[in-house]
């Protein structure tokens, strides 16, 4: 099936002397973390199957800089960030997708003062005008009457206001959209941002993720969905943690479309 | 008629209110001790926020029990206080209640500010039972042990026994209650006080209004001293609060320029630093390890701090036992702060290394490094102040200054640098994941 993935990269665009409606920003974990891999496939199939004329960086890529800056490398930071954008200028990229809230939140919000201005989108939002536009469907079925709980990314919620796009998505495959006591703006941490999930906790009686991923089963959802990478890792983890992982599933929105679609 | 007590009035009032400038001069003084941040932006949004979350106290209501209770208090203590516009000009002039003339509206008013004394009694009441009988989590944490518990309580017993006075210096007042109007409530009172002669009762007013008034002047002056100063700082700190999206750290300029002159081909490396005015090297310190190298909003912040909790009982971090509460950093903030403000006074004007700072002395590493960054206790402080703005300063201190981060975050960083991404794994493999 993968064979039948259309990806082309930025340079194949430029050497056609072409330019794509909008840049896939795929993120490291996206792209190296083998769970996070399958979300950036699914999003990539529903692209495909949307014709969106898109691209990627492949190899120019590099990470946004997110967890140096939040560790409190403002160097670092800076110098992937300058680095970034040179190269995204170079491409005169004007529209980025992403489906990590750290790349969305970094490129968005931090990268404009540094010369980079770009209309940046979450993948949740990305895949929300698609459907408003018709160029998408979702024909529901599979998902009916199950009950789905949606995780907010702090990085997509709290620090940018975005709570609907992910949700009107969930609605739309028929599901049971189930909120934790938690959620929207007081949604609770999956314990990963400010480069946590790069270190150990600091000493305490409870894993963040534990306590997030039992704030979830407290609804008793037969998934739980997310919209981060690292989110996803950490509630699959706490899933784990809790032995409940012949009862519930941890997938990215991206994932549950694609899969409506049988993609 | 003697003028003696007018004179007394006049002088207890300029010492209460001349005692309390002082101490506002020293307060602005310690804020700006921070370093410049520009705040010019946004100046229609920013009147908004103010309107909005300090005078409509918009925060307030999402926990709605304290929230309720909170805006009794908060309205009953502004309204009440044109009452204390009457006390002044009778205290000063020697007159009697010199609005009564307004007649029935003056009654209104009165018997307004009666209800709503009461209601404050109540709410300050349920206050004290929530703080001590039921004790709410968030008011037992390890950083509100000594001061910032006594300080709490001390509060709402300055609340009841200022209602108290306000309500028995209306019922014992033998003109007011037999003018029929607005005694709303202190007619209920004044019966306590039916056996005793008119000479009693006019010295039990007296006593009353002069113990209220001298209230009043000491609760003004204790503030400087208390959390309590939130009811003045509460509207310049959400007027100066950030106007960007949560999730926006701010770029240090210094490391831009640097940065940039990395980049720059045409950059001369072995140019001279800048330098500035009077000759000397210009060494900018990255990041903060004491509140000098903080800005002064980050400043405001900690003198503007309810230590009411809200922000530390959302952080998942401390949710999870962790040592980090972001309500210490903003007390530690303020108590170094304060010391470092001390430090000035007692060395006319100039600071003198004390050998302490901020990092190490108030805030430990262990802190720092629990926060996940999630903007939870921004989301959650009903007064705009942003615990995790400091915590990033350190961090970038201990990162940029001392090569201090945790072992596991330095590979992460050296990934980074070397290839690209926080893992080991090679840059030109980015893309491997289309076909495998
Ligand atoms: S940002 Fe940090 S201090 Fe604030 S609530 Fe989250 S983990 Fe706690
Ligand atoms: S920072 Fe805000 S939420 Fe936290 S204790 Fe202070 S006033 Fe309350």
């Amino acid at each position: 099936m993968s064979e039948l993935l259309k990806v082309p990269t930025m340079a194949e665009y430029m050497a056609q002397g072409k330019q794509p409606d909008v840049l896939f920003w795929v993120g490291c974990a996206g792209s190296f973390d083998d769970r996070a891999k399958k979300i950036t496939k699914a999003f990539v199939k529903l692209l495909n199957k949307a014709h969106v004329d898109f691209a990627v960086l492949g190899t120019e890529e590099s990470c946004t800089g997110d967890p140096a800056k939040r560790a409190g490398n403002e160097f670092l930071f800076q110098m992937q960030a300058v680095t970034n954008i040179e190269v995204l200028n170079a491409y005169e990229v004007k529209k980025i997708v992403t489906a990590c809230p750290h790349c969305f939140n970094t490129i968005k919000n931090e990268y404009p003062e540094l010369g980079g201005n770009y209309e940046v989108m979450h993948h949740t939002q990305f895949l929300k005008s698609l459907l408003d536009e018709g160029k998408l469907t979702i024909e529901g079925g599979k998902f009916k009457g199950k009950r789905i709980t949606f995780h907010d990314p702090c990085y997509l919620g709290r620090a940018n206001n975005v709570y609907e796009a992910p949700r009107d998505l969930i609605k739309k495959l028929d599901a049971e959209l189930v909120e934790m006591k938690n959620c929207k703006s007081k949604g609770l941490c999956c314990g990963a941002g400010g480069a946590q999930m790069f270190k150990d906790a600091e000493k305490g009686d409870k894993e963040v993720n534990v306590a997030r991923t039992e704030q979830a089963i407290e609804v008793k959802p037969d998934i739980i969905a997310a919209g981060c990478p690292f989110c996803n890792t950490m509630m699959t983890d706490g899933v784990k943690a809790k032995d409940k992982e012949a009862d519930v599933e941890v997938m990215d929105i991206a994932e549950l479309i694609a899969n409506a679609q049988d993609l | 008629m003697s003028i003696i007590p007018n004179i007394l009035f006049a002088i207890i009032l300029i010492a209460g209110i001349g005692y309390f400038a002082k101490n506002v001069k020293k307060l602005i003084r310690n804020i700006n001790l921070g370093r410049d941040v520009d705040v010019s932006d946004n100046t229609s949004q920013r009147w908004k926020n103010m309107a909005r979350i300090a005078l409509g106290q918009s925060k307030m209501v999402h926990r709605p029990i304290a929230g309720f209770l909170h805006i009794i208090v908060y309205v009953g203590f502004v309204i009440i206080n044109i009452e204390v516009l009457e006390i002044i000009i009778d205290g000063l002039f020697g007159t009697l209640r010199i609005f009564s003339g307004l007649g029935v509206v003056y009654g209104c008013l009165i018997g307004a500010f009666e209800i709503l004394a009461s209601l404050v009694f109540v709410a300050v009441i349920i206050f004290w039972i929530r703080r001590n009988v039921i004790k709410l989590q968030r008011f037992w944490k390890p950083e509100m042990k000594g001061w910032p518990k006594n300080d709490g309580n001390i509060i709402l017993y300055f609340e009841m026994v200022l209602m108290t006075l306000f309500l028995v210096m209306n019922a014992t007042d033998v003109h007011f209650q037999a003018m029929n109007s607005g005694n709303v409530i202190s007619q209920f009172i004044a019966p306590l006080f039916s056996g005793l002669s008119e000479g009693t009762l006019h010295i039990i007013e007296r006593a009353a209004w002069w113990i209220h008034i001298i209230g009043i002047l000491t609760f003004l002056n204790y503030l400087y001293f208390s959390k309590h100063l939130h009811i003045l700082l509460a509207f310049p700190n959400t007027y100066y609060g950030s106007v960007k999206p949560k999730g926006e750290l701010d770029n240090l300029e210094a490391v831009t320029k640097e940065v940039m002159m990395m980049m720059d081909p045409n950059a001369d490396p072995f140019a001279p630093p800048a330098e500035n005015e009077s000759g000397e090297e210009e060494v900018a310190k990255f990041g903060a390890s004491d509140v000098q190298d903080l800005n002064w909003v980050q400043l405001l912040n900690a003198y503007t701090c309810t230590e009411c909790g809200r922000c530390t009982s959302e952080c998942p971090a401390n949710q999870t036992g962790k040592k980090l509460s972001p309500r210490k950093i903003m007390m530690d903030t303020r108590d170094r702060l304060e010391e470092v403000g001390k430090n000035i006074d007692a060395n006319n004007g100039v600071f003198n290394d004390d050998g302490k700072q901020l990092f190490g002395d108030y805030i430990t590493n262990e802190e720092l490094w629990a926060c996940t960054s999630c903007n939870a206790c921004v989301e959650a402080c009903p007064v705009s102040i942003n615990p995790l703005s400091i915590i990033i300063d350190m961090r970038r201190y201990l990162v940029m200054e001392q090569s201090a981060a945790p072992v596991e975050l330095n590979n992460m960083m050296t990934n980074i640098e070397n290839n690209g991404a926080p893992w080991p794994y090679n840059q030109m493999d980015r893309l491997n994941w289309k076909d495998e």
